[in-house]
């Protein structure tokens, strides 16, 4: 059942259930890509999460009525034509695995550290959300099988393009941050690049492969991308 | 030409009106806390409302004047004095080459916007001057301002040293020492006990130690949730209020995620950031619920009053 309802006075909330699931993503997704395409007046930016899309709006422009109407009408008409094919895009992720917490991952599920390697880069993944810091992706779709608890205690320090896995989910750090997350690898990639045209490396609603690299290969995709 | 930093102070960045149109990449928007001073000190200056200044925080930083400049200094009242000498906010002020603007006792709130006439100049990163300080990006090098940086200006004023000694009707900036911030219920408002809620608007809260541009961590009475319930991480903004599972309330303030997974019982409306941009640790704040229409009628009362201040200035400059 979908809810809409105001997050303070210059933004609205548009929630699609309480499950995740691909076809809530679905429609979130479709959404913003209506937004993307038929803006309307005050309109200032939306963020889509797991089952909701936030919008937030100028409240000297409109009001939060008029704001919920043409939600409204943009849904139904929605409703109508149906959800966007899935068109995803699909981004691969070169991972060096062999990160500190490998072997815990690996002990924690019973399985060799090759077997998580294996099922780690054999999912396909979807980008649910990106937050919690610029670039950092919300994946869905971890095997269970590998699916392991935060660390007891978050190191002071994670380094960007680190791998790492947090209950049923997986996700790469995408800056230097302090973080809980279980580290199986590293991705040679800049997840997020404030210079960059588009500087988050991954957008909601995109697919996501990892593909296992050595460490030579590791070295060359860095000297890459920083621009050696 | 520009000025020098002699002592960082607190905590002093350059910020605007903050970074839009990115939180979906997780890029948060960062801004100057108290947005209403920013943009009087620039009218002040018939600069851009959104010019970048800088937002220096209790204890204020020590800033020497390496070339003449019209200044403004807005916001919480810190004791600005320039070589010593008091010098007044809430008007232009020519600061001669050599001089030296330092900051004396907290009288009223806790953090002053310095804007100059032109503005600085930098570089904007994502279409602002912003500094995003956990990232590294946006402002002066992506972080605040250290011993012996330097800034320098787009212009120099280059009208006589006249005097500007025309006073201006302020009403429009809040007074500070109230305790009472006025919300909107949050979007998990609902999901609190009626004990909690109403503990809610009867006791005082005190800000903690735990406070910063990302966020206040209050202390006061628990809040309870009817049952627990794990929550799906989702947007939020500057002024919601957050509960962790201890019970306690924190509140966003500009520098926060651009999401959050824990309950938003509460939502600061945007006319009141400014009196909760300039308080400090230690406060107490009562939360007093409103409806949506009076939260916009405040700001557009209050856009009203920038509007006629922007003529009354315009007219000056002319």
């Amino acid at each position: 059942m979908n809810k809409i309802y105001p997050l303070g006075d210059s933004a609205i909330v548009l929630e699609f259930g309480q499950e995740i699931s691909e076809e809530t993503h679905q429609l979130i997704h479709t959404v913003c890509l209506f937004l993307d395409e038929y803006s309307f007046e005050g309109f200032i930016e939306y963020v889509p999460a797991f089952t909701t899309v936030t919008i937030f709006y100028d409240p000297l422009v409109s009001d939060y009525q008029a704001t919920e109407s043409l939600l409204q009408e943009m849904l139904e008409e929605i409703a109508e034509t149906g959800a966007e094919e899935d068109t995803a895009v699909t981004v691969e992720i070169p991972v060096l695995y062999g990160g500190p917490d490998l072997s815990f991952v690996a002990a924690h599920a019973g399985l060799t550290e090759e077997e998580v390697i294996n099922l780690h880069t054999s999912g396909e993944y979807l980008v649910h959300m990106i937050g919690f810091a610029p670039g950092f992706p919300y994946l869905g779709g971890l095997n269970e099988k590998i699916a392991v608890p935060r660390k007891q205690t978050p190191r002071n320090s994670v380094p960007a393009g680190s791998v790492g896995i947090a209950g049923q989910q997986t996700g790469i750090y995408s800056i230097e941050t302090p973080g809980g997350w279980q580290i199986i690898g590293q991705t040679p990639l800049d997840l997020f690049d404030a210079e960059r045209e588009q500087p988050s490396l991954l957008r909601a609603g995109n697919k996501v492969r990892f593909v296992a690299i050595d460490a030579l290969e590791f070295q060359m995709l860095k000297g890459e991308v920083d621009g050696y | 030409m520009g000025i020098k930093i002699i002592k960082a102070g607190l905590q002093t960045t350059v910020q605007d009106l903050g970074r839009t149109g990115y939180r979906k990449d997780g890029i948060i928007v960062s801004g100057a806390m108290d947005t209403l001073a920013l943009q009087i000190g620039n009218l002040l200056l018939g600069n851009e409302m959104g010019e970048a200044g800088l937002e220096c925080t209790l204890p204020g930083p020590k800033i020497l004047f390496e070339t003449a400049q019209l200044v403004a200094l807005t916001g919480g009242d810190m004791s600005p004095l320039v070589d010593g000498l008091t010098v007044k906010m809430w008007r232009p002020v020519y600061v001669k080459k050599g001089s030296v603007l330092s900051f004396g006792a907290a009288v009223q709130g806790c953090r002053t916007y310095l804007t100059v006439f032109g503005g600085f100049k930098l570089h904007a990163v994502l279409g602002s001057y912003s500094t995003f300080l956990k990232a590294g990006f946006g402002g002066y090098k992506g972080q605040a301002l250290k011993n012996e940086d330097t800034l320098s200006f787009n212009r120099i004023y280059k009208g006589t040293e006249k005097l500007f000694n025309w006073s201006l009707d302020l009403k429009l900036y809040p007074e500070l020492d109230g305790e009472m911030i006025r919300v909107l219920k949050g979007p998990e408002y609902h999901l609190f006990t009626e004990q909690s809620l109403a503990l809610l608007e009867e006791e005082k809260y005190q800000i903690t130690n735990d406070a910063d541009r990302m966020g206040y961590r209050l202390q006061g009475a628990a809040l309870r949730m009817t049952e627990a319930k794990e929550m799906l991480s989702s947007a939020v903004c500057f002024g919601t209020v957050q509960v962790t599972p201890d019970g306690s309330a924190i509140i966003l303030m500009a520098d926060h995620q651009t999401t959050g997974g824990y309950p938003r019982v509460l939502q600061v409306i945007t006319a009141d950031l400014t009196r909760l941009a300039q308080m400090k640790s230690g406060q107490q704040i009562r939360f007093r619920l409103v409806t949506l229409a009076e939260a916009r009628a405040a700001l557009l009362l209050r856009e009203k009053q920038i509007k006629q201040l922007k003529q009354a200035i315009t007219f000056k400059y002319i």
